[in-house]
């Protein structure tokens, strides 16, 4: 039987367990877009009735220094066998990963205790020496993009808003990107695998939305690691970047939609820097092409304020999107601070429009 | 020391990484380093799979193996099951092992990685934190990094961030029993050597160059990061 090219995601699907998660956060989403996790937790708990556990205890999983070349795999197991143990010991079982990186780390030393049992032995004696720490693997282990895409279906239910442009009744044309990391490495870990990733662009079909289908939409964002740490290499980042964007412009998207936290403030900050060097905007009237994640849209349709959630902390201004939603905001509130404090706006760049 | 290749043949990723390579150049076609650099990663495999010490200890000196941006598309793509990028992983850390890191532009900028991200690890918990990213390091954070910056407290509260509290939640600050916890791992992992390490041949690499050599952002760490 001939599987029609946009049906080839379903041959992998994964086990994504259904409450009960502790949660590993990410160093890069806390601190470049700091309200993200806070409305995942918030969307998990509160829309969804599930119970999710953040751990003060917990650590960088040291992922970005990893890949980087700098951190030996032992030492990197061992980190991550201590984040196991503090699961173990906080009385769950199933894990969320909410960084792409690491959810590739995580997974990637699952495979290799799998395949090198002599690892697995000796990240326990490791980490038992070191902390005195013991530990078991988790029961499951996902990315936190693949249980708002298990959820979809229930935070359809509750969306007060669709991807569909109220001013025209068109749905909206959704760039989805998914971290290189997700399923690259292991394709089966990931829902859809890395030819069909599907973990996003099932939240656009099932939300309302239009997939766009583009040249490079497989391509990295860019990020490089030690590439974009260094700012004599940095290079590299905003070319790759450029490449999916120059790709993607003559299906005009109107929303970009990311589960990796580095591919999101990639292809948001680049936009702002090509604009700046090159004078080449990705939108209409000068605008760049907003870049949200997967909790960001899922909380903009469920009725959460734009700037409760942190959208102002976006490069690129997000209110053409707001409008074509129909989502109703105040300007006035964008760039207050605690409780109304009046603290200026941010400088204009000078090509990139911003509101 | 044992022979080059004995130590690489100790490391699962090279292992995992290095099957039988047929040269089709899949690897470098979907490479987005190949894109923006001179950097074929099939020519790599290659060489690497020829088993010539001297050419090795070439490779471990070169700009070669810190040119991969570690996507892992190549991973997905080799029809061999061969992983360029695994691979390129256990170079890279025999290369610092070897001090052959410093012999070569890009490698020697490992100091600038290790001064930023690796000491973040250990000092906040973090492979980045908030504090350290400023515009002139990263310029390309925009002018909302600079506002966010500037009115950081008030933000950071607006977002409902834990940003520098003793409790749970986004930014919270790492529980010093934590960052001990880190700190002994990599003591006992070898992530402390690979730390000095680094160090180490950099202070000779920078006496030689005629830079200045202390700690942080030194004149040494301005070069290698920028130029």
């Amino acid at each position: 039987m001939k599987i029609r090219k946009n049906e080839n995601w379903a041959a992998y699907q994964k086990e994504i367990a259904d409450d009960r998660y502790y949660f590993a956060r990410s160093c890069i989403r806390q601190n470049i877009f700091p309200a993200a996790e806070n409305l995942y937790m918030d969307i998990l708990k509160n829309v969804l009735g599930r119970d999710v556990f953040d751990d003060i205890k917990q650590t960088s999983c040291t992922g970005i220094a990893y890949h980087s070349g700098l951190i030996p795999m032992e030492t990197i197991m061992t980190v991550v066998a201590r984040q196991f143990s503090l699961m173990n010991e906080a009385g769950y079982e199933n894990f969320i990963v909410s960084c792409v990186t690491s959810f590739g780390i995580y997974v990637e030393i699952l495979e290799t205790w799998k395949h090198f049992p002599e690892t697995l032995q000796k990240t326990r004696e490791s980490l038992k020496k070191a902390t005195g720490r013991t530990f078991e693997i988790p029961k499951n282990l996902v990315h936190a993009s693949d249980v708002i895409y298990r959820f979809r279906k229930e935070i359809s239910e509750k969306i007060k808003y669709k991807l569909i442009n109220v001013n025209t009744g068109e749905p909206l044309k959704v760039v989805d990107h998914i971290g290189c990391h997700y399923a690259k490495i292991f394709p089966e870990h990931g829902i859809g695998g890395a030819e069909y990733p599907y973990v996003l662009a099932g939240l656009t079909d099932e939300w309302g939305g239009a997939q766009v289908d583009y040249p490079e939409r497989r391509h990295c964002c860019g990020f490089g690691f030690r590439q974009y740490l260094l700012k004599s290499n940095r290079g590299y980042s905003v070319t790759n970047s450029k490449k999916k964007l120059d790709s993607m412009l003559p299906y005009k998207p109107d929303l970009i939609i990311a589960n990796c936290p580095g591919c999101t403030f990639f292809l948001d900050r680049w936009q702002y820097v090509i604009a700046e060097q090159e004078g080449i905007t990705y939108s209409e009237n000068g605008f760049g092409i907003p870049v949200l994640t997967y909790e960001e849209i899922a909380g903009l349709l469920l009725g959460y304020d734009p700037w409760d959630i942190g959208l102002q902390i976006h490069q690129v201004t997000v209110e053409p999107l707001l409008e074509k939603l129909g989502i109703k905001y105040d300007p006035a509130k964008k760039y207050e601070g605690f409780n109304g404090e009046k603290i200026g706006n941010p400088e204009k760049p000078l090509t990139l429009r911003c509101i | 020391m044992p022979a080059l290749y004995e130590q690489l043949e100790k490391d699962v990723r090279f292992i995992e990484g290095m099957k039988a390579c047929m040269n089709c150049g899949v690897c470098t076609a979907v490479c987005p380093a190949a894109e923006v650099y001179d950097y074929d990663p099939r020519k790599v495999v290659s060489m690497v799979q020829e088993r010539d010490e001297a050419q090795l200890e070439k490779l471990l000196k070169s700009d070669t193996i810190w040119r991969c941006g570690e996507c892992l598309s190549c991973k997905t793509r080799c029809p061999r099951g061969n992983v360029p990028c695994y691979i390129i992983q256990a170079l890279r850390a025999l290369s610092i092992e070897t001090g052959f890191f410093i012999e070569s532009e890009q490698g020697r900028k490992q100091l600038a990685i290790k001064r930023t991200v690796g000491d973040h690890i250990l000092k906040y918990g973090y492979c980045i934190y908030f504090d350290e990213v400023d515009l002139e390091t990263y310029p390309e954070q925009g002018p909302v990094w600079e506002w966010m910056r500037k009115n950081r407290v008030s933000v950071m509260k607006r977002l409902g961030t834990s940003y520098r509290e003793n409790r749970s939640g986004t930014l919270r600050n790492t529980t010093s029993e934590s960052l001990d916890d880190l700190k002994k791992i990599f003591d006992e992992t070898g992530g402390t050597d690979r730390f000095e390490k680094i160090e180490k041949y950099s202070a000779a690499k920078a006496k030689e160059l005629g830079k200045e050599f202390s700690e942080e952002k030194d004149e040494y760490w301005k070069f290698l990061y920028n130029e």
